[in-house]
């Protein structure tokens, strides 16, 4: 049962971006450490760092395109779950410092001691141990997930009022990372970090490494991901997206398959932050910015939601978009990114991939009819395309 | 011509005073300054203040501004003030002219803080004669804030004359304040208390909780009795005050939001450009200020006024654009509506920056929105005044539009059935784009009023968006009420938890509750009831 599962998640196209996704996590990271810097081929280091960001936003826009796109949660505060992953990372990579920081204290990180703290806060216990840090990455963006979603969902606020209290939910988020005794760093957050289970961060090497892990971690989101949309809970959540009341009047309980969805969803943004602060060295509370994550829902939605390669693109393409607009015209960059927001709501619903699977689709079924006509093919195959 | 009479009469009482008293002529007192140290400098400034001879009030003042001199060749002291390279020396007392001499040949005298607090104290009983009724008033407020026991027998001879009520019951008053740090008797003094505890204040406070230690012990219960009595009141007058900075933050939110409930809540959409209509309201200001200023500077106070009917038309124009280029294709997708206006959002930010720049616009205040006045034990600033009041008009112009107007009407009609009211030939669509186009406009005019207390930057709307629909979604969507009840709440509430855990925290504890309450009332405050069921 368990590889029916599995299986149904190998639909022919993701499995192509799976193994595209694979082929970077080998390619890319060989590129960098294997060819002389002066080889035609060769990829910078720094080049490897911001496409290892790239595929951390691609991650993040995964985990939105599940609840938004098979769900229709459409939540602006994905920024958040993401940012709490990534704080977990940080307080981890914090205690790895050890004695090397400004003031050699080896039980404080630095700016506990500059705030004149004597002990360790309880919530910093255990991060010094690698597998407890990552199983708080998963956890604390789960639990907020969990215990946000089990208040919403039940008491169904839905569409445009989830949106808004997600989005208070991260700028609350934010107000309090920024206060100095939260015990987070405040303003600064979290960074100078030394090493990575042993691995000097900076090091080639280790950021190699990151930038296969994080090809690693899109593609197997991916696959759960495919998983579950092509299940039979996938066909209900879908359901769920399209006629909410119907669903519960069918007998399903649907305010546990959001939250499901939703939890799944937040704790894959959460994987997606912890893989980015150690390749980008700083989390600081900017990263719950409202603003965040509605670019994130931009990414997906320029991608193409409920695709979940379209997110993918979406945040590839949007990124490096960025990255170059920035770069070339700093002060475009807004301009450019509120067009894209307008014209993608307007020209492009579907966005890029459902877009062009629309269209693929749509000219399967006009050829099915066509043979209908001629009496060659059968209704069935109709049928079957226009779904 | 009785008025005259009477200060007349004043006038040569004033002036007789010395004489009668046969009090010691000042003069002799001011030559001891040359050689007295400074606590028996502090205590001839006593003795020339209970001569009464009023003539020595600018000397005393020349004195506390280190204007006193002596003259090294016979230590006779004068006031001076310099005349060229010389000092002009003044006769202390008949205040004439003495002659120039060189700076050299006079030696300042020193003063310390005692000193200048001793001739304060000598001045406020000094003036405390004065012919003038408002010098009066000042001397004995004078004395109020710093009471000492020398400046009693000069307001008890200035009370003994005193025929205006006002002054009068000041000068009880600095009486009873001064007379607790004297030796008077222990009836006198409990009198003195209760007159303190009747005045109220931190003022009263602060003399009362200053003589505690020292007082007599049989006095205690009253004066801790008194000390109770001006706390529970000051507590009283704290509430009301932050009730009011309550209120102001409320019309605050109240502003930014009441252009939201309109387009959110009585058409449906979602604007995220509303904060950046806000900020366009508030540049719309700054750049009719800066017309004014170039132009006619003497219309400066008029500025508000004129800017309020330009911003509205500006934020409106412009919504009426947003509403028929966007807008109007996503009708029935709110959620896309949310992504198209908050791109629209980035680009009225960045076209913003790209004109004034990134950095903070100067928007001056007219006069009549500066300055203060006290209520009892608080005081209320010009400004917050305003905002409230205009708030609060803004809230009943709309609902008098929403409920008296023919397009009130129309608005009301396409919200409740957009068929039906098409069906009776209402143009839906122009009903569409006025509303949004007026829910902008007063985006706008908050803008206005904004500008007077925030700063005028690009990201002036990003800070109020997030708190507006709280607002909105808390008050309950498509009901004004809600809007006015939900802001208000939401501010008195942020300034009662701000004094106890922190404005950040208040502000988080806000969310937080929001958040809470959202699921326990899915549809805010006051939903509008109905059977439809959504989806």
């Amino acid at each position: 049962m368990i590889s029916a599962f599995i299986f149904r998640a190998l639909k022919g196209h993701i499995v192509v971006t799976v193994a595209v996704i694979l082929a970077f996590a080998v390619l890319v990271p060989a590129s960098n450490l294997l060819l002389a810097p002066d080889h035609a081929l060769h990829i910078p280091t720094y080049v490897m760092s911001l496409m290892g960001k790239y595929l951390c936003y691609a991650l993040l826009a995964l985990a939105l395109d599940l609840v938004w796109g098979y769900c229709g949660i459409l939540s602006l505060g994905h920024g958040a779950f993401f940012a709490l992953g990534g704080y977990a990372m940080g307080m981890y990579l914090m205690r790895q410092i050890g004695s090397r920081g400004v003031y050699g204290n080896a039980d404080l990180p630095d700016f506990m001691v500059f705030l004149n703290w004597k002990e360790l806060p309880w919530f910093w216990y255990g991060f010094d141990m690698f597998p407890f840090a990552m199983l708080m990455v998963l956890f604390v963006p789960g639990l907020l997930a969990f215990v946000f979603g089990w208040f919403a969902f039940r008491s169904r606020v839905n569409g445009v009022y989830l949106s808004i209290i997600t989005q208070a939910m991260t700028y609350a988020l934010m107000l309090a990372f920024f206060r100095n005794d939260m015990g987070f760093g405040g303003n600064n957050g979290l960074t100078d970090y030394k090493e990575i289970v042993g691995f000097s961060v900076q090091g080639g090497g280790t950021r190699a490494v990151l930038f296969a892990m994080s090809a690693l971690m899109l593609a197997l989101c991916l696959l759960i991901a495919s998983a579950i949309v092509n299940s039979k809970f996938g066909k209900v959540l879908v359901g769920v997206r399209d006629a909410e009341s119907r669903v519960r009047f069918l007998g399903f309980r649907v305010e546990n398959i959001k939250l499901f969805t939703f939890v799944v969803s937040a704790m894959f943004a959460g994987i997606a932050g912890a893989l980015f602060v150690p390749q980008v060295g700083i989390i600081n509370p900017g990263e719950f910015a409202p603003a965040n994550s509605i670019e994130v829902v931009v990414w997906t939605a320029v991608g193409g939601r409920g695709t979940l390669i379209g997110p993918i693109i979406g945040a590839v393409l949007v990124n490096a978009g960025k990255s170059y607009f920035t770069g070339a015209f700093p002060e475009l960059w807004l301009f450019a990114l509120g067009g894209l927001f307008i014209a993608v709501t307007l020209f492009l619903p579907k966005g890029i991939v459902g877009t062009i699977q629309s269209g693929f689709t749509g000219r399967k079924a006009m050829r099915a009819a066509a043979d209908a006509e001629k009496g060659r093919g059968d209704v069935t195959a109709v049928a079957q395309a226009a779904e | 011509m009785l008025i005259r009479f009477i200060t007349l009469i004043f006038l040569i009482l004033a002036s007789a005073a010395p004489s009668f008293a046969q009090a010691p002529d000042p003069k002799p007192l001011f030559n001891q300054l040359a050689d007295a140290d400074f606590n028996a400098a502090e205590k001839l400034v006593g003795q020339i203040a209970t001569t009464g001879d009023t003539r020595v009030v600018p000397a005393l003042n020349a004195f506390a501004e280190g204007d006193l001199y002596f003259r090294k060749s016979d230590k006779a002291v004068f006031a001076a003030k310099p005349a060229g390279a010389q000092l002009e020396l003044i006769d202390p007392v008949t205040g004439e002219s003495a002659g120039q001499v060189a700076k050299g040949a006079v030696t300042k005298i020193r003063i310390n803080n005692n000193l200048r607090r001793a001739i304060r104290a000598a001045l406020g009983g000094l003036t405390l004669m004065s012919p003038d009724r408002g010098t009066r008033l000042s001397a004995a407020d004078a004395i109020l804030r710093s009471p000492s026991a020398e400046a009693l027998d000069l307001v008890e001879a200035a009370l003994a004359k005193e025929t205006d009520a006002t002054v009068k019951a000041r000068m009880e008053e600095a009486r009873a304040v001064s007379l607790l740090s004297s030796d008077r008797s222990i009836d006198d003094k409990r009198a003195a208390i209760a007159t303190i505890g009747k005045l109220g204040g931190r003022d009263a406070l602060g003399i009362l909780n200053a003589v505690s230690s020292s007082i007599d012990a049989s006095l205690k219960p009253d004066l801790d009795a008194a000390i109770t009595a001006i706390q529970n009141e000051q507590q009283l007058w704290d509430m009301a005050q932050n009730v009011w900075y309550g209120l102001s933050l409320g019309s605050v939110l109240l502003l930014a939001a009441i252009g939201l409930a309109i387009t959110f809540g009585v058409m449906g959409i979602i604007n995220m450009a509303h904060g950046e209509m806000v900020m366009l309201g508030a540049y719309s200001t700054f750049v009719v200020q800066q017309v004014i200023r170039e132009n006619a500077p003497g219309l400066f106070d008029w500025s508000l006024t004129i800017a309020l009917p330009v911003a509205f038309l500006v934020t409106g124009a412009v919504g009426l654009v947003i509403e028929r280029g966007v807008i109007r294709f996503l009708y029935g997708r709110p959620l896309e509506t949310l992504l198209a206006t908050w791109g629209i959002s980035l680009i009225l930010q960045q076209s913003i920056r790209t004109i004034f720049g990134p950095t903070n616009q100067e928007v001056g205040n007219p006069s009549w929105m500066s300055g203060s006045f006290p209520v009892g034990g608080m005081t209320i600033t010009w400004n917050r005044m305003w905002i409230v009041v205009f708030s609060l008009s803004i809230f009943v112009g709309l609902l008098l539009l929403m409920k008296r107007s023919a397009f009130g009407l129309q608005m009301r009609a396409v919200t409740q059935n957009r068929r039906m009211a098409s069906s009776m030939g209402i143009k839906t669509p122009w009903v569409d784009a006025f509303t949004f186009a007026l829910g902008s406009g007063i985006a706008g005019i908050a803008g206005v009023a904004l500008s007077q207390i925030d700063n005028v930057s690009p990201n002036l709307g990003q800070s109020y968006i997030i708190d507006s629909f709280m607002v909105v979604v808390f008050g309950g969507v498509g009901n004004l009420w809600g809007t006015l009840v939900g802001a208000l709440s939401l501010g008195i509430l942020n300034k009662f938890l701000e004094p106890s855990v922190g404005a950040v925290l208040g502000k988080i504890l806000v969310l937080v509750l929001i958040i809470l309450f959202i699921q326990k009332r899915p549809r805010g405050l006051f939903a509008l009831k109905g059977r439809a069921i959504e989806a």
